[in-house]
């Protein structure tokens, strides 16, 4: 890691960075924005937005199990409960049972409620509530690992599935005619979601993650014309809204997470003006 | 371009006996017929019939009782029909930014759209779009593209890879009557050209009359097949589509 720091030294001669702990938001926030950016063009073109904010909440029962079941990572605790809920949803909504927003709004409050009935246990919530708007210094040198197995493995599916997805986007049916296992894709799509969010809510928060996975996504689709465009600028307004958030928020002395994603919403609010400029 | 692997004028798809029952009730009951190679067989029927849900079947995404089998000139099995199909509306969210391109190279090639789109599959994009008389169409956005656009569009991938049947849903919400025409004449000139077995549902009564080699009335279980004359002038005809209809465009 200290070489790594050494270059960023070298790289950022801003007074913010002179400390580890920024440095490693730093670099959390260039594993964690073009992963966010990738997933995010397809959560937006498959109308998933309200899908992976339900997910951000699950953390909460997550960590609660993990306390329950005596599970000594947090983090292990909300990426198995993270995974399993976001399939669960996933499989209840292709099941047709109810339409997808009741689904999802049922699976939202239950997991809200259940984590809260677990962490408020004894007047424990305290303790827990950073998880709701995220801490920077939450950061560590094992979660920048995490991060990079994780941005690696979204790239290596991403490069597998991603025509699958997009054909699947466009129409579940028309694409279960030409042969793709459209329940399976969506599944692992879900599950990939469902990592990303995990491993990062605890500095951005449970109330915020949404917003940095579907913002850059929904800014991108403004300017972009083709698929290729949208993942560019995706990625691009999500490492922009990143970088300058978090060094907003040292200056400012704001919550990071909370910085990130006004900056994504300005990007937002650019974009929605640039609209009429796509061809 | 004759990509079909078995030319023969007597090649066909055998369906017997199918049936198929859903939650209780029997949406196709004992379905008997053939779709003979270069033949247009159309489908015909009143909302409720169980066209869709014979589409369905041969698609694969039914469970159902009975037989779809591929057979040679000789009666022989060929292993594994190779299905295209062209819905009849697609339901995606038109801001959608993703070009014709785009769409049709995520399924021409395995490399990810979002890494680009080389040049081999840009020139079978292109070439796949004149071959069903829609060039010039691969960098318009697909949520901009008209119904009859789409419809092409549409048809250009299910003809990737050579389909041996092409199946094809009520193509004519994006049409007027003269656009189903160009249609109808593009699909003709496939199953000329490319010797493939095509079925087609359609209320359009008057096309069926000029454009199909084998008419099929469907109500659950086939009512009556045969060349469009035999089938328009039976009486299961009349007796679903009433007097008069022969010429006109079907209720639906």
């Amino acid at each position: 890691m200290e070489a790594i720091y050494g270059i960023l030294d070298a790289l950022l001669p801003l007074e913010a960075y002179r400390f580890t702990f920024m440095k490693n938001a730093f670099l959390a926030i260039l594993l964690l924005t073009p992963m966010l950016g990738l997933l995010g063009t397809m959560a937006v073109n498959r109308q998933m937005a309200f899908f992976s904010d339900a997910l951000g909440h699950s953390a909460l029962t997550g960590i609660g199990l993990g306390i329950v079941l005596g599970m000594h990572s947090d983090l292990a605790a909300m990426l198995i409960f993270g995974i399993i809920w976001a399939v669960m949803i996933c499989l209840i909504r292709q099941s047709g049972a109810a339409s997808a927003d009741t689904v999802i709004s049922v699976f939202s409050s239950t997991s809200v409620a259940a984590g809260l009935l677990i962490l408020s246990r004894g007047g424990q919530f305290a303790k827990y509530s950073s998880l709701l708007i995220g801490d920077v210094l939450a950061v560590t040198p094992q979660d920048l690992l995490y991060l990079l197995l994780a941005l690696l493995g979204t790239a290596a599916v991403w490069t597998v599935l991603y025509n699958a997805l997009l054909t699947t986007s466009v129409d579940p049916s028309l694409a279960r005619s030409r042969g793709l296992r459209f329940r399976l894709i969506e599944c692992v799509f879900v599950a990939l979601v469902a990592v990303a969010v995990m491993l990062s809510i605890r500095w951005v928060g449970v109330m915020l993650i949404n917003a940095l996975l579907i913002l850059p996504a929904a800014a991108g689709r403004n300017i972009a014309r083709t698929a290729r465009q949208h993942a560019l600028w995706s990625v691009l307004i999500a490492l922009f809204s990143g970088l300058v958030g978090l060094t907003l928020s040292y200056y400012l002395d704001t919550s990071a997470g909370a910085s990130i994603v006004l900056t994504a919403a300005l990007c937002y609010a650019v974009s929605l003006a640039l609209r009429p400029l796509r061809k | 371009m004759p990509i079909h692997r078995h030319t023969c004028d007597l090649c066909h798809i055998d369906v017997d006996n199918v049936t198929v029952r859903r939650g209780g009730q029997t949406l196709l009951q004992n379905v008997s017929m053939h779709i003979h190679c270069g033949q247009l067989t159309v489908l015909i029927g009143q909302n409720g019939a169980g066209k869709t849900t014979l589409i369905r079947t041969l698609l694969g995404e039914l469970s159902r009782s009975g037989a779809i089998r591929h057979l040679d000139s000789q009666g022989h099995d060929i292993p594994h029909l190779r299905t295209g199909y062209v819905p009849q509306h697609l339901q995606f969210d038109p801001e959608m930014p993703m070009t014709v391109c785009d769409f049709l190279a995520a399924s021409f090639s395995r490399r990810p759209v979002w890494t680009g789109i080389g040049k081999n599959t840009r020139r079978q994009v292109a070439e796949a779009l004149a071959a069903v008389d829609a060039p010039g169409l691969a960098d318009t956005p697909l949520g901009r593209c008209s119904g009859g656009e789409l419809q092409r569009v549409l048809l250009a991938l299910a003809l990737h890879p050579a389909p041996d049947l092409l199946v094809l849903d009520e193509p004519v919400s994006g049409f007027d009557r003269n656009g189903l025409k160009m249609f109808l004449d593009t699909l003709m000139n496939l199953k000329r050209s490319r010797h493939m077995a095509i079925l087609l549902v359609s209320h359009d009564l008057r096309l069926v009359r000029e454009y199909a080699d084998h008419v099929v009335l469907l109500d659950k279980t086939v009512l009556t097949q045969g060349d469009a004359e035999d089938v328009f002038n039976s009486p299961e005809f009349f007796q679903v589509f009433g007097t008069g209809a022969a010429g006109e465009e079907a209720d639906a």
